[in-house]
């Protein structure tokens, strides 16, 4: 079992409110993002949570039991670390091993899991190597398999994969959503990537300036944001924003539209501008287009459209798929 | 999994050095390599040359000396007389002890800077108001010289009738120690370890601070406890500082004289006398230039048969 509640958790350093009262309700063997931009609190919410810090204010419950008293060890959490501060002196068995050898468990039921996780996490032919003999994933794997070795009621992972290479990131973020469904035990993860967020969470809470501005599913932050902060958060490229006037007529005081849901046209209806620069990448367009008072748009065409800089276009949003604010940045629902 | 060169462990440790980047002149030719490897080395030449000769004419000197009789007292009647020096040096029973009393002083300044370093460097790692002064008061005595601060320890706090210790020990109604005459040896190593602990502290504590912070968060989280933390994570951690502080540190203490001739003089007896000290007695005690550059040799060797045994039992520490 692995349910996490957090209620109104507050956390201060000094007269600096970091955490101002976060409240969630992570259910079992769900894999929950933490996401937002750096300085959110978003580390800070998952060191609270490990017991690395402690609260100012708020109850932290899991399975029901409240344990901002309980030390790190006893919350029956592992955490893997950006640094994935593994032990230098100790072999990849030290490493794995360390936590059960601190539980004071048999040395034949240490074998018999440390040899398990080595297996899932194929570490098996490195197990008497030093981290430092070791590349960047083969550490992110001894880092994950110190985790999960221990069996505990939920995974927290700290950005894990910011250290390594494009590539292998792709690769290590299927390891790990793969290895969460396999294992079926509660995950949070903590990263400023919004793609990453997208890709493997069940759950995403989108945080900033220490506040939750809205928790869901990847598909309801892109479908429904909650706000301004969150519609621009998400979404690659960025949602275009547009005040003033055309945002009156809609009846709202900001409109958003992302850049995927804009009709690129040659003639026709809609707003015109001249494109500044257009990315062709095969599979899709990018267009950056100055449309005069309304703004800088993005636009983004599926496929490979025959435009170039300086070029004049027509663009019109999808009136279904448009997002509309109010003053204060929150999101009208029709 | 993808390697990334520099991480991989495959790489043969004899390959090109790291540091020289030979990828900056691939396109050179052989004979630009060479007049640059040329100019190099006469560029060095002055610098070697210098050292060269700083060292080995002191060297060749004191080889000449100790082959022959050469007494201060009648310099006119110098002569030639093989490796008697040698004989008489090695046979002397002064020697033996000297050797004894090197050893001990050496093996247990170390022991005491070390044992007690380890926790100083520990607690001044701690957040105190006041950190940085603490941590310079702990620094001060380094900067002591030797003569001096065997004349405080001498004067002021070993002194049997006007010493702090003796008026400490009369409050307990304890008769006061006569350091220099009961328990010389001690009463070195005290001093000695008093002038190289804080060189031991700084050095473990500038480790201690590169100590990453999220690896013991990890043991934490692992269930370690303080003491688990430090014989697993700290402990390890500071094997190469203390393998420096052990290499540096009993370079020095090979050596102790100062503090040796300022309180004891060698005594009583041949106590205190180490082999720097023995040297010196030879030569400007007993005025026998032969017997003291012969000892001097000895000395030398001695001092390389230590540093070869420290670096095989702890210079492995060093290797990354």
């Amino acid at each position: 079992m692995g349910q996490i509640t957090l209620q109104n958790v507050q956390k201060s350093f000094g007269p600096v409110d970091i955490i101002k009262g976060a409240d969630l309700d992570i259910s079992d063997g769900s894999f929950v993002v933490f996401v937002g931009p750096s300085g959110c609190g978003k580390t800070t919410l998952l060191r609270l949570i490990a017991g690395l810090e402690d609260v100012s204010g708020g109850n932290i419950l899991i399975d029901g039991k409240n344990v901002v008293d309980v030390p790190p060890a006893k919350r029956g959490l592992s955490m893997v670390f950006q640094s994935y501060a593994l032990y230098p002196h100790m072999s990849v068995r030290g490493n794995i091993a360390f936590g059960l050898k601190m539980a004071g468990l048999p040395k034949a039921e240490i074998n018999r899991k440390v040899e398990a996780a080595a297996a899932t996490l194929n570490l098996t032919p490195y197990l008497d190597r030093k981290p430092r003999e070791l590349s960047g994933g083969q550490r992110q794997r001894v880092a994950i398999g110190r985790a999960i070795v221990r069996e505990p009621k939920a995974f927290l992972f700290d950005e894990p994969l910011s250290n390594l290479d494009a590539a292998l990131r792709v690769q290590m973020r299927l390891e790990v959503t793969r290895l969460q469904k396999q294992l079926g035990t509660t995950a949070i993860y903590v990263t400023h990537d919004q793609v990453e967020a997208m890709t493997m969470a069940d759950k995403i809470v989108v945080l900033n300036g220490g506040k939750i501005e809205q928790y869901g599913t990847p598909l309801e932050l892109y479908e429904k944001p909650a706000n301004l902060f969150v519609a621009g958060f998400i979404g690659s490229p960025k949602m275009n924003f547009i005040s003033g006037e055309v945002a009156g007529r809609h009846g709202a005081a900001t409109i958003g539209v992302r850049p995927e849901h804009l009709k690129i046209a040659r003639d026709g209806e809609g707003w015109p501008g001249n494109i500044m620069v257009a990315e062709h990448l095969g599979s899709d367009t990018f267009l950056y287009v100055d449309a005069g008072a309304i703004g800088t748009l993005t636009a983004r065409h599926v496929g490979e459209l025959d435009l170039s800089a300086g070029d004049r276009v027509l663009l019109s949003p999808d009136p279904g798929r448009l997002h509309r604010f109010d003053e204060s940045g929150k999101s009208l629902r029709a | 999994m993808a390697h990334t060169p520099e991480l991989s462990p495959s790489q043969p440790s004899g390959a090109l050095p790291r540091m020289a980047a030979p990828a900056l002149q691939p396109t050179e030719t052989g004979t630009g390599t060479r007049q640059t490897q040329l100019l190099a080395r006469m560029l060095l030449t002055p610098a070697v040359a210098l050292l060269f000769i700083w060292m080995i004419v002191p060297l060749g000197l004191t080889i000449y000396f100790s082959l022959l009789r050469y007494n201060l007292l009648d310099s006119e009647s110098a002569q030639f007389v093989g490796l008697e020096n040698f004989h008489y040096f090695l046979t002397d029973p002064a020697f033996l002890a000297s050797l004894q009393n090197t050893l001990v002083l050496v093996g247990s300044v170390l022991g005491l800077t070390i044992l007690l370093g380890i926790p100083l460097a520990l607690l001044l790692d701690q957040p105190v108001i006041g950190r940085n002064i603490v941590r310079l008061m702990v620094i001060a005595p380094f900067f002591v010289m030797p003569t001096v601060s065997a004349l405080i320890w001498k004067n002021l706090l070993m002194h049997p009738v006007s010493g702090l210790f003796a008026w400490i020990a009369q409050l307990f109604g304890a008769p006061p120690i006569d350091w220099f005459n009961d328990v010389p040896m001690l009463a070195i190593i005290l001093i000695v370890a008093w002038q190289w602990l804080p060189f031991a502290t700084l050095i473990l504590l500038t480790a201690l601070q590169s100590l990453d912070e999220e690896q013991k968060e990890a043991a934490e989280m692992d269930g370690a406890g303080a003491l688990s933390t430090f014989i697993y994570i700290t402990l390890p951690h500071l094997a190469r500082p203390i393998t420096v502080v052990i290499l540096i540190e009993t370079i020095f203490l090979l050596t102790v004289f100062a503090e040796i001739f300022v309180t004891t003089g060698g005594g009583p007896g041949l106590q205190t006398t180490n082999i720097a000290f023995l040297i010196y007695s030879q030569a400007l005690i007993q005025y026998d230039v032969g017997g003291a550059s012969a000892g001097g040799l000895v000395a030398v060797v001695i001092a390389n048969i230590v540093a070869f045994f420290l670096v095989r039992i702890v210079g492995r520490n060093l290797e990354a």
